[in-house]
């Protein structure tokens, strides 16, 4: 994990992320999908995200929106580490990363590509950027548990 | 004359607070101003040496509280030069006093009369009018504006219509600055005899604002864009119309008699908008705060911005092609902007870095969520001024501008480096 410790390295995969965002189209026929929209009261970010759950695993996780560089970069490396994943482990890496976000210990090499987020509490205003897909990503992995 | 770096050293934010390890520059006055010691002062006053409560106590110290209270209808009604202090409510804010209005006002409109307003409008000066829409059917119509987002007094007469009731408008926008004329627009709206609530959030703070002179029938505007406490705020009404309006909280102190069989009797105008135990320190602290700028003078204000807000237009204008400027020749405070390629949600971006210079920004839709249909973007930073910002404030803005620029040049997402 070397090379993600060089800033470079982390502005490169923020604005590859930004540029081009994994997982941004949602499905029309979303049938299979829990979705959900969060949107900011106040600032721009506005997401919507779809998930496939099936038997406990993440098949298909997808979003769309208006969002800032941070919220749109953060929740397209999420939506890349948690595809394939079953919800418990989704689950870890979502909490990690919140432990990461708020400055407790967290285990970097599940958190991948995402630690380029480490230093977002410097402006605690846009944690809420960093976690806005985060918080979606929970509130659906809650939403399929209840309907379990 | 007006010197704003004596005035400086009465903000104690000002003297000794870092941001970032910069001296703050502080360009977020629209969102809320930062407050002189003298009205720091007020507000422990009252904690310290009479912090009972008002209209209530038989004994003196209640007394002083109740003088204090009173003394600041006074001092506002002198502010905005209206007839009589009867006619200042106290309320929590702007957003409320338009509530109290668009709730006591109902009962004065049917379906199917309009209630015009602008797309520049601030938040508050839209949703109670929508509700209303929901709860009696009035119609929302929105005045007409030229190619540049103005709204003339031409525009506005294409826009009134004798189904128009009432008018609300911002005398200055949140966003774009405009500073509306208002006694032309009154003028037309009373030919159709309607109704004119003026928003002046941003105006009051800025602008000599005599309601008598602009004819205007009601104004909401909070203390805390002047310098004042939070939670308190002003919503002023010609009094026969004022004394029309229902009221939107039944309490204590708004009552007369309250009988067993449900009858009840109220009390007239301002108070019966007043229920409940108010803001008192927040109240006693807007009088020293409008004392404290009316001593300043609002010419001086207003002046003393424009001069302020204008080098930094030119600088940016001559030094800066990769800055879009919404509102430039705007004479109101907030300085609309976006740097190209940071347009929308990106502007955010532009705020962040801006912190790292020490510069408080506001980026974002600004509470204007109509807004975006206008000037063509999600989203921009405002850089909104107050009596103490400086030359040197705006040098700083446009010097750490053009250094993120450049850097951003350098580095794709430099923006972005207090993250990494």
């Amino acid at each position: 994990m070397a090379s993600l410790n060089d800033p470079m390295i982390l502005r490169q995969i923020i604005m590859d992320h930004y540029d081009n965002p994994r997982h941004h189209q949602l499905i029309e026929d979303d049938s299979k999908y829990l979705s959900i929209r969060k949107d900011s009261d106040s600032c721009i970010d506005d997401i919507t995200m779809q998930v496939n759950i099936n038997n406990d695993i993440i098949e298909d996780i997808r979003f769309d929106g208006v969002a800032c560089t941070i919220a749109t970069s953060s929740t397209s490396i999420l939506t890349d580490l948690v595809i394939g994943k079953t919800i418990d482990e989704a689950q870890e890496i979502i909490d990690n990363y919140k432990n990461m976000i708020f400055e407790k210990d967290y285990d970097e090499d599940l958190l991948e590509e995402a630690i380029a987020f480490q230093n977002v509490h410097r402006q605690a205003n846009r944690i809420k950027c960093a976690t806005i897909g985060w918080d979606a990503l929970q509130q659906l992995i809650d939403k399929y548990r209840e309907a379990k | 004359m007006f010197d704003v770096y004596e005035t400086r050293k009465k903000y104690p934010i000002l003297n000794g607070i870092k941001m970032e390890g910069h001296n703050l520059v502080y360009m977020d006055s629209g969102a809320t101003a930062l407050k002189p010691q003298c009205v720091i002062d007020k507000v422990v006053e009252y904690y310290s040496e009479y912090s009972t409560n008002t209209h209530r106590g038989d004994y003196p110290l209640a007394h002083r509280a109740d003088e204090e209270y009173e003394k600041v209808r006074k001092i506002v009604k002198e502010f905005i030069n209206c007839n009589d202090e009867n006619e200042i409510v106290y309320t929590y804010g702007t957003t409320h006093s338009i509530n109290v209005l668009a709730h006591g006002i109902k009962h004065m409109l049917k379906k199917g009369d309009v209630v015009l307003i602008s797309e520049f409008e601030h938040a508050s000066n839209v949703l109670p009018w929508f509700r209303l829409k929901d709860e009696i059917g009035i119609e929302i119509e929105y005045v007409k504006l030229d190619e540049k987002h103005h709204l003339t007094p031409e525009l506005f007469k294409e826009s009134m219509h004798d189904g128009v009731k009432l008018v609300c408008l911002a005398h200055i926008s949140n966003v774009l600055g405009q500073c509306l004329d208002i006694k032309e627009i009154a003028k037309i709206t009373h030919d159709y005899n309607a109704i004119i609530a003026v928003d002046g959030a941003q105006s009051v703070p800025h602008i000599k604002v005599d309601v008598k002179d602009l004819d205007i029938d009601f104004l909401s505007f909070s203390a805390h864009k002047f310098g004042g406490p939070t939670g308190i705020g002003v919503l002023y009404g010609k009094y026969d119309l004022l004394n029309k309006l229902e009221a939107y909280n039944l309490g204590g102190g708004m009552n007369t008699r309250i009988e067993c069989n449900t009858c009840y009797f109220i009390k007239e105008a301002p108070f019966k908008f007043e229920a409940g135990t108010p803001a008192i320190e927040a109240t006693i602290g807007m009088g020293k705060a409008i004392q404290f700028i009316m001593d300043i003078g609002m010419d001086n204000i207003h002046e003393h911005i424009k001069k302020i807000r204008k080098h930094a237009i030119d600088r940016l204008q001559n030094e800066l092609p990769e800055v879009i400027i919404y509102n430039p020749e705007n004479e109101g405070a907030p300085l609309a902007f976006n740097v190209k390629g940071y347009e929308g949600a990106r502007c955010q971006d532009i705020g962040s870095a801006l912190a790292t210079y020490g510069i408080a920004v506001r980026t974002g839709e600004h509470c204007a969520k109509l807004l975006p249909n206008l000037i063509g973007t999600k989203g921009s930073v405002r850089a909104s001024l107050y009596l103490y910002n400086t030359i040197e404030d705006m040098d700083c803005l446009v010097d750490a501008l053009k250094d993120i620029v450049a850097k951003e040049k350098e580095n794709k997402g430099d923006a972005l480096s207090w993250l990494l």
